[in-house]
């Protein structure tokens, strides 16, 4: 059995579909990426998955229980990690760990035992009894990882984790959750409009635009899915009439697309269509202001399977600014 | 248990690191008890008594002088004397003095007749504490003035003999047990269902709705956190509280122990009331906006700093169903009467059913959603 099901899961705030009828399963053991700009619906899936939404329709198991029917084992056989840093400044590394021990009725001994293991895998040790406002916001990070393993959760959800982090600590938080995973023989389902990061960490990808799932496989399939090797981008001085047209006759190419100017074109042998794109231009006497060339990544799936870039899109509004007084969600 | 616990744990370690909060909720409910004591309890001195003596006899001279003896003891007024009517009513309409005695031409000579001797009080009375204190005062006065050097040995006026029961309180230990309430009132406001409201606000919330606990133990758990430190702030109060309003034998055990009954049972009483106003509120400035409302709303229908007897009919249903009411009237038993725990039980009772009862329908009414 799958340790997440989901089926037709819905979620609605009024006349917005956050959420559209998505369906997927993640298997024991998997790293499970949910991808997709802001506003995509990735929050609200984890959000329903995590017992903290309710869905409008569909269903979901997690670990075998029903989210809306069994909330509390689903609850108690996840950990998880909201987008927004949820640990407490006042209080120091280890005492938010315990608290949240003791919320998941662990008892003493296994706390003092598992939160000195958790402080000493994401490395914040030495910092165990400083409180967590003097922490960066990777340390903070690397924390709340900690803590949402106090309970040696099996299913793991993280939401976007690396947000807001600079480099070098996104590259220490997928070091660390990678090596938890092998450790700890967890499930985990990220969500993160970072393709690298979906790249790097995930075992497959679901692509999720508008609440709908429009892609999922592992990384190299979906890149191995869209058509052409190499993409090139490519701004001219001018546009010669039927352009377009000519772009695509050239050799090699399998696909143009043009937004702003900008076309993007898809093509088997990178080198060979730049060499005749360059002759083109010159008959056509015009200049190429730009031109780079690069090997299919994620951002190409992901403008292939949604026809747009990762750009920024409304969102369900926060609880306190949907009512005067009181949220009605 | 152990949830309600945690949650217990981590408000409370979060207010010891806050000496700021701590001092805000232990202290300022003791300026207050001070500023508001002082402001209202004391007596009227120095109001400016403009004299007119119009009369010069000498029956007139000895009222002047009881006059001075007055500005010279009492000090409720401070004599100013005119030579005419016209100058000292101008003065008066201006407010430069308080009043104007008058003492008319034909004074002596009616008084030494026997034939109604009057005198005329002109007075400011747009300030009825004021106005109230001169026409006391001056009324005594004459009363001073009319008493036969001799009093005659049969008297048919029937008088007045008033038995006191405790001793003398003065307003500011009069204001002491709505001052407790208070104290506990605003760490009620800075407790529990604002807690939550600012976990909402800062997204922390999601931290611990992922845990399996319940919505009672997160309930329960914001209850007791903030019913600690009403608690704590109550017993500043009341032992603080006492010795500066000059409670006689403050720290008398019995009365301490009873004391801590009303502070605790009314601390769970106002924080549960809290809690329920403000479980569905998400926006963090709608308690800070309603607050000051609430306040004026629920203490000054109590009884605390004016007698519920001399309230319009609406304001005593308000009186009738606010837990300050009951709070208030409890720690004035203990407070200026030093009673027993039998006149508490119904005090006690409503604040505890009343806490029982906020509490069961916010937890009815809680969503552990977000």
């Amino acid at each position: 059995m799958a340790d997440i099901e989901v089926s037709q899961l819905t979620k609605r705030f009024g006349d917005f579909v956050a959420v559209n009828e998505l369906s997927f399963s993640v298997q024991h053991g998997e790293v499970f990426g949910l991808l997709g700009p802001n506003g995509a619906g990735k929050s609200t899936l984890i959000r329903m998955l995590t017992t903290l939404v309710p869905p409008t329709s569909g269903t979901a198991r997690v670990n075998g229980f029903d989210i809306v029917r069994a909330p509390n084992s689903v609850r108690q056989s996840i950990g998880v990690i909201p987008q927004a840093m949820t640990s407490d400044l006042d209080l120091s590394a280890e005492e938010n760990m315990s608290i949240f021990a003791k919320l998941y009725g662990l008892p003493h001994e296994r706390r003092k035992r598992v939160i000195q293991e958790l402080l000493k895998a994401v490395d914040l040790e030495q910092w165990a009894d400083k409180p967590v406002k003097m922490f960066s916001g990777g340390m903070r990070r690397r924390l709340e990882i900690a803590r949402g393993l106090v309970h040696e959760p099996k299913i793991f959800f993280l939401d976007e984790p690396t947000t807001g982090l600079d480099p070098v600590s996104r590259v220490a938080v997928w070091e660390m959750l990678e090596r938890l995973r092998r450790e700890r023989d967890l499930t985990i389902l990220v969500t993160t409009h970072y393709m690298d990061e979906a790249d790097k960490l995930c075992d497959r990808i679901a692509i999720v635009d508008h609440g709908k799932l429009v892609a999922l496989d592992s990384p190299l399939k979906l890149k191995a899915s869209i058509p052409g090797e190499n993409i090139l981008e490519v701004s001219f001085s001018s546009l010669p009439q039927d352009w377009e047209a000519t772009l695509k006759a050239l050799p090699d190419v399998v696909d143009v697309k043009s937004s702003d100017h900008i076309f993007r074109i898809s093509s088997q042998n990178g080198p060979r269509t730049t060499v005749a794109l360059m002759e083109a231009a010159r008959k056509a006497g015009i200049q190429v202001s730009s031109l780079s060339v690069q090997s299919t990544t994620l951002d190409d799936v992901f403008a292939h399977y949604t026809g747009h870039q990762l750009r920024d899109a409304l969102q369900a509004p926060p609880g306190y600014a949907v009512g005067f007084m009181y949220d009605r969600q | 248990m152990n949830r309600i616990l945690a949650i217990i744990e981590r408000d409370l370690r979060r207010f010891r690191r806050s000496p700021t909060l701590i001092i805000v909720s232990m202290l300022l409910p003791l300026v207050q008890l001070v500023v508001l004591g002082y402001a209202f309890g004391g007596k009227v001195k120095h109001l400016r008594l403009g004299v007119v003596d119009q009369d010069h006899g000498v029956p007139a001279l000895r009222l002047k002088e009881m006059f001075q003896a007055v500005a010279a003891n009492a000090r409720t007024f401070d004599t100013i004397t005119y030579v005419d009517r016209g100058t000292a009513l101008r003065d008066l309409r201006e407010g430069r003095i308080g009043g104007v005695v008058e003492i008319p031409p034909e004074f002596s000579r009616k008084f030494l007749a026997g034939q109604n001797p009057q005198l005329a009080l002109a007075e400011d009375n747009t300030d009825q504490f004021n106005s109230t204190a001169l026409e006391g005062t001056l009324n005594q006065l004459i009363a001073a003035y009319n008493q036969k050097p001799v009093p005659p040995r049969i008297s048919a006026n029937a008088t007045l003999a008033v038995v006191e029961l405790y001793p003398y309180v003065p307003y500011i230990q009069y204001l002491l047990p709505g001052s407790i309430v208070l104290a506990i009132f605003v760490s009620a406001m800075i407790g529990g269902g604002i807690i939550y409201i600012d976990d909402k606000a800062r997204g922390l919330h999601e931290g611990y709705l992922v845990t399996p606990i319940r919505k009672y133990e997160l309930i329960l758990g914001f209850n007791l956190s903030g019913a600690v430190k009403a608690i704590l702030s109550g017993l500043v109060l009341v032992t603080l509280g006492s010795v500066i309003a000059g409670v006689p034998d403050p720290f008398n055990l019995a009365r301490l122990v009873r004391m801590f009954l009303m502070v605790v049972t009314t601390a769970l009483a106002l924080i549960s009331m809290m809690f329920l106003l403000m479980v569905r509120v998400s926006d963090p400035l709608v308690p800070r906006a309603i607050f000051g409302v609430l306040n004026t709303v629920l203490f000054f229908p109590s009884g605390a700093v004016y007698p519920i007897q001399a309230f319009p009919p609406w304001m005593r249903i308000i009186s009738i169903v606010d837990p300050f009411t009951y709070a208030v009237h409890g720690f004035k038993q203990l407070v200026l009467k030093n009673t027993g725990l039998g006149p508490l039980v119904p005090d006690l009772l409503f604040l505890g059913i009343f806490a029982v009862i906020a509490m069961s329908v916010a937890t009815l009414l809680f969503r552990r959603t977000l």
